[in-house]
């Protein structure tokens, strides 16, 4: 069979090329000299370009006007209202300039196709129209740079100090969260030479701090509340991609990165807003991480205040679920430990105590 | 420059077996290891075409995957082989070395050695009045270190781990630790050896490419007359020179944490079960140093197909290029910055977000020379009298993609936007169009401009216009709705969205991109036929087809070793005295004295005409 269809297509090769030859010898035979130039072709071509032109832009606009919902991803932050304001003026800018040097330029290549009764004009120079052109793109740039600028300045400044801070560990092809624990409310310190099977994190246990952090393998946030957000990598860079709070981070080994944001909408709401009763808050990996790269999802809920306490509250401590990793705890600390990481002291301590003496 | 004149290759007549004794050496002198600056640039073209023709298909590879999830692809299978999986699929991580190869390859093979390689190459000494380059054995070197390095890439694509997968940019770890992904073996250790003997090369060129045009003008040719080609190639060779070295240092830094256990880039990693002992270095530092020429080789990419461009749309419309100041000034002002605009590839890569301002505001400066060279080909285009040859619709073309894709720079370069847009298809989209499509177009439109001057033979017309209709609607297609997709919200780089309800929509766009960069592929065809077919069969082409005024169609139909038979022409006017008043032809070229057109020149001009003839034993002396 493979071979019928690759004969067929060598057989569509040379009649094509037969026509071309034929062709160039009709052209020979009714004597179009090569210098001539044809001027029938060179109106084809403007015309066609005109056609380009108007189609172009024609189906341009009935696409993205029609079509808009679909590729308009709803918003749910605070920030993110801002930069997409601040994108969709840029739209505006960009596709009034695009539109009108698109249409000035092949209404030109149209206006001015050959003409042998008509000479070019000789137009070499006009400093009036150089420093215009210069001036009013850099006057629409500046416009546009500094509210860039005041909306980057407030995406990247310092985090409120109550911000809920939960921190994003990458690895190959996955991520987990890290809480600070209802207790301390601070992330405990952690040391990648730490990290084993159970001890994804790389916890430090000889830190207070660490005790009450608990893993989750969702994403809860609450409504309306600042979310501080500490990104680390355990192999190689990932990148956290929050598409409908318009947030993105790299995930760096060695460099600790964040970003911080406020959800302004729960996923319930959401889900009444799109009409849209499975719709889920999803977090993507935008750095191009290895073979699962395409398949690192996390899932986001954003909770109302009150169902994100009662989550908080069902949580367990990493440590209570790990409590082989009590040994690595320092013993002036073990009690403390057992409180924040709510493992019940009864006669347990005694007898790590005891082991331990 | 006395030696260059006398410098034709006198062999001795040595009958060897070969039978391809001739007039000026014998094969292997004239055709593989020639030092004569034309045979090198049709070199560097014929192999930028082989490459550009890999990196299509592996394109349309990556596009089949994306574009048709579902389908089975066995019957790739004799060429693919083990890369697809029992279900008749692309292997993931194959997807991204397709990925990676076609960026290496379209960026470095193509666009910068095969258009700078061919065209800098190709008209430096012809239209700067030069018998050949400054270095002819260096030039030879040039091509023949791209020629190691490229076949060093191509053994890459066959070696059983596959080729560097990390994607173009090579970001480590993932490119530093073969843990990651089997592409970081041996692949990734062929990249970096090629990439290095690549920069290598273009550093050879470019020396050379500077040399040439500071020191061996011809008579007359001040800078203020190069035609806006030279500057463009005379621009670009300094900007590579001043960004390649540090990728090759980048590249040495890395080949360093690969073999030898240093740690530049690496630190707190744990991989595979393991933590490894690299400590304290920092993978943004990477990032500073790849961008730090990866930026410039944007500009070094379109810069010479700008310039190109300029020619061919001034010769074809008739009419002087508008405002070559400003150009010039324009080009410079590019160059200059785009030396302080590279980290605006990493607003969100961690990077100090106070330098991210910074980068936002240098980014946005170079958005108004960009403008300026717009708007300054559209005016060159008004009252025109343009003629649409192949070479003209492709830098028309040219101008349609610097403008969809430049203008797109404007969210991406505002990092507040960015932060959404960053490696999502709308970036995608934006460096395609304006630097790839732009860049290739411009490629293509000298190849359609110089082919007479490169082969003495006419490539046909009708093919060429059908190549350009298929493959400027292809190529909008395939980009357009890129931009969409990337509003949207779709990452870079993935094998397939269906894992996400966010990103599980557009597969019809998809489809849509997928078919038309087959028929774009398919459309490149036509050109090669085209272009083989006529170094034959061409009809012979005349001395100066275009009716052209600088200085290559001055030349015989196909210059010889030395370029001109007889003296090199002297320079007295700028190379766009097209349809001047009161001239009889609407084109003067630039060796005509002033004193031969009276009835044409300005005021000033005729002032000229005095200093030419006291000039002229002065300058005798240059050459």
């Amino acid at each position: 069979m493979n071979w019928i269809i690759w004969v067929g297509a060598i057989l569509v090769l040379i009649i094509l090329f037969m026509i071309f030859r034929i062709g160039n010898l009709v052209e020979l035979v009714k004597g179009n000299k090569e210098e001539e130039f044809s001027i029938s072709w060179n109106n084809i071509n403007a015309y066609l370009f005109l056609g380009f032109m108007f189609f172009g832009l024609v189906f341009f606009f009935w696409y993205s006007i029609t079509y808009f919902a679909d590729y308009d991803p709803p918003v749910a932050s605070i920030h993110g209202k801002i930069t997409d304001d601040l994108f969709w003026l840029t739209m505006w800018v960009t596709v009034i300039a695009f539109s009108i040097i698109f249409m000035v330029m092949f209404w030109f290549t149209f206006t001015y196709r050959y003409d042998k009764s008509r000479k070019a004009e000789f137009f070499a120079d006009n400093t009036k129209l150089e420093i215009l052109w210069t001036v009013v793109p850099a006057i629409v740039l500046t416009v546009l740079v500094v509210q860039g600028l005041i909306a980057w300045s407030d995406i990247t400044g310092p985090a409120k100090k109550d911000a809920i801070v939960v921190e994003m560990i990458g690895q190959q092809f996955l991520w987990t969260a890290r809480y600070p624990g209802t207790k301390d409310n601070e992330l405990g310190k952690h040391n990648y030479k730490m990290i084993d099977a159970s001890n994804e994190f790389g916890l430090d246990l000889s830190d207070k701090n660490s005790f009450d952090d608990f893993k989750s393998l969702e994403l809860h946030i609450p409504v309306n509340k600042e979310i501080l957000m500490k990104i680390r990598a355990k192999d190689v860079l990932h990148s956290v991609f929050l598409p409908h709070f318009r947030v993105k981070m790299d995930a760096v080994p060695g460099v600790q990165t964040h970003f911080k944001f406020t959800a302004t909408k729960t996923t319930a709401e959401m889900r009444e807003e799109l009409n849209n009763p499975n719709f889920n808050y999803e977090m993507a990996c935008t750095e191009v991480c290895g073979r699962g790269h395409f398949s690192m999802k996390f899932p986001v809920v954003v909770d109302s205040e009150e169902d994100y306490q009662k989550w908080l509250s069902s949580q367990e401590s990493w440590l209570k679920q790990n409590p082989e990793y009590l040994k690595y705890v320092p013993a002036e600390l073990k009690e403390v430990a057992m409180i924040k990481a709510g493992i019940p002291l009864d006669n347990n301590v005694s007898v790590q105590t005891a082991a331990i003496k | 420059m006395a030696t260059l004149d006398v410098h034709h290759h006198i062999e001795t007549h040595d009958h060897d077996d070969h039978g391809h004794e001739h007039h000026h050496g014998n094969f292997w002198t004239t055709y593989i290891f020639s030092e004569d600056h034309k045979v090198i640039a049709k070199q560097f073209l014929l192999t930028g075409m082989a490459w550009a023709l890999i990196g299509g298909i592996l394109s349309v590879l990556f596009r089949l995957q994306l574009g048709f999830p579902e389908a089975n692809l066995s019957w790739l299978k004799p060429i693919l082989g083990g890369w697809l999986t029992a279900e008749g699929k692309i292997d993931p991580d194959f997807y991204l070395a397709l990925v990676t190869m076609h960026g290496t390859i379209m960026v470095f093979f193509v666009l910068t050695a095969g258009l700078s390689g061919t065209f800098s190459n190709f008209l430096i000494p012809l239209q700067i009045g030069a018998r050949d380059m400054a270095s002819g054995f260096m030039n030879m070197l040039s091509y023949w270190f791209f020629f190691l390095s490229s076949v060093i890439m191509f053994i890459s694509l066959f070696i059983s781990t596959g080729p560097a997968a990390g994607g173009w940019v090579i970001y480590p770890p993932l490119s530093a630790l073969p843990q990651a992904i089997p592409g970081s073996g041996l692949g990734m250790t062929l990249w970096l050896v090629s990439m290095a003997l690549f920069i290598v090369s273009s550093l050879l060129g470019s020396i050379n490419y500077i040399t040439t045009v500071i020191n061996m003008r011809t008579v007359g040719m001040s800078f203020a007359k190069l035609p806006l080609t030279i500057w463009a190639f005379f621009l670009t060779a300094v900007i590579g020179i001043l960004s390649f070295p540090v990728l090759f240092g980048a590249a040495l830094l890395l080949i360093f944490d690969r073999s030898f256990g240093t740690s530049f880039y690496l630190s707190d990693i744990y991989i595979g079960g393991e933590a490894l002992p690299n400590q304290g270095g920092s993978p943004i530092l990477f990032q500073h140093l790849f961008w730090f020429l990866g930026h410039p080789e944007v500009y070094i990419v379109l810069l010479p197909a700008l310039g190109i461009t300029s020619e061919i749309i001034a010769t074809n419309s008739r009419k002087p290029i508008f405002g070559y100041k400003a150009m010039v000034g324009s080009m410079l002002g590019i160059a200059i910055l785009s030396f302080v605009v590279w980290a605006h590839h990493m607003f969100v890569t961690g990077m100090n977000p106070f330098l991210g301002s910074v980068f936002t505001l240098l980014t946005l400066i170079i958005a108004v020379p960009s403008a300026v060279k717009i708007f300054n080909y559209v005016t060159t285009l008004w009252k025109g009298n343009i003629r649409f040859t192949p070479a003209m619709l492709f830098s028309i073309g040219l101008v349609s993609f610097f403008l969809t894709g430049g203008i797109t720079g404007l969210f991406l370069g505002n990092s507040a936007v960015d932060i959404q847009l960053h490696d999502t298809y709308f970036v995608v989209a934006h460096f395609h169009l304006v630097m790839g499509s732009a860049s290739f177009f411009g490629m293509m439109a000298g190849v359609y401009h110089w082919f007479p001057k490169m082969f003495g033979r006419m490539m046909d017309e009708k093919l060429g216009y059908l190549h350009f209709w298929l493959t400027f609607i292809g190529v909008y297609l395939v980009f357009f709705p890129m931009h969409y997709i990337g509003i949207a919200g779709f990452p870079r780089r993935y094998y397939s969205w269906t894992a996400f309800e966010t990103f599980s929509g557009f597969a019809d766009l998809n489809m849509l991109v997928s078919v038309a960069a087959i028929i774009t592929l398919a459309a490149q065809f036509v050109f090669l036929f085209n272009f083989i077919y006529h170094i034959f069969r061409g009809k012979l082409a005349p001395a100066n087809p275009w009716n052209s005024t600088t200085l290559e169609w001055t030349t015989p139909r196909l210059p010889g070793h030395g370029n001109w038979p007889g003296e090199i022409p002297t320079v007295y006017r700028w190379p766009y005295d097209y349809s001047k008043p009161g001239s009889k032809e609407d084109f003067i070229p630039q060796h005509i004295p002033f004193s031969e057109t009276p009835e044409s020149n300005l005021p000033n001009e005729n002032d000229q005409i005095k200093l030419d003839l006291g000039g002229a034993g002065v300058g005798g002396n240059k050459h």
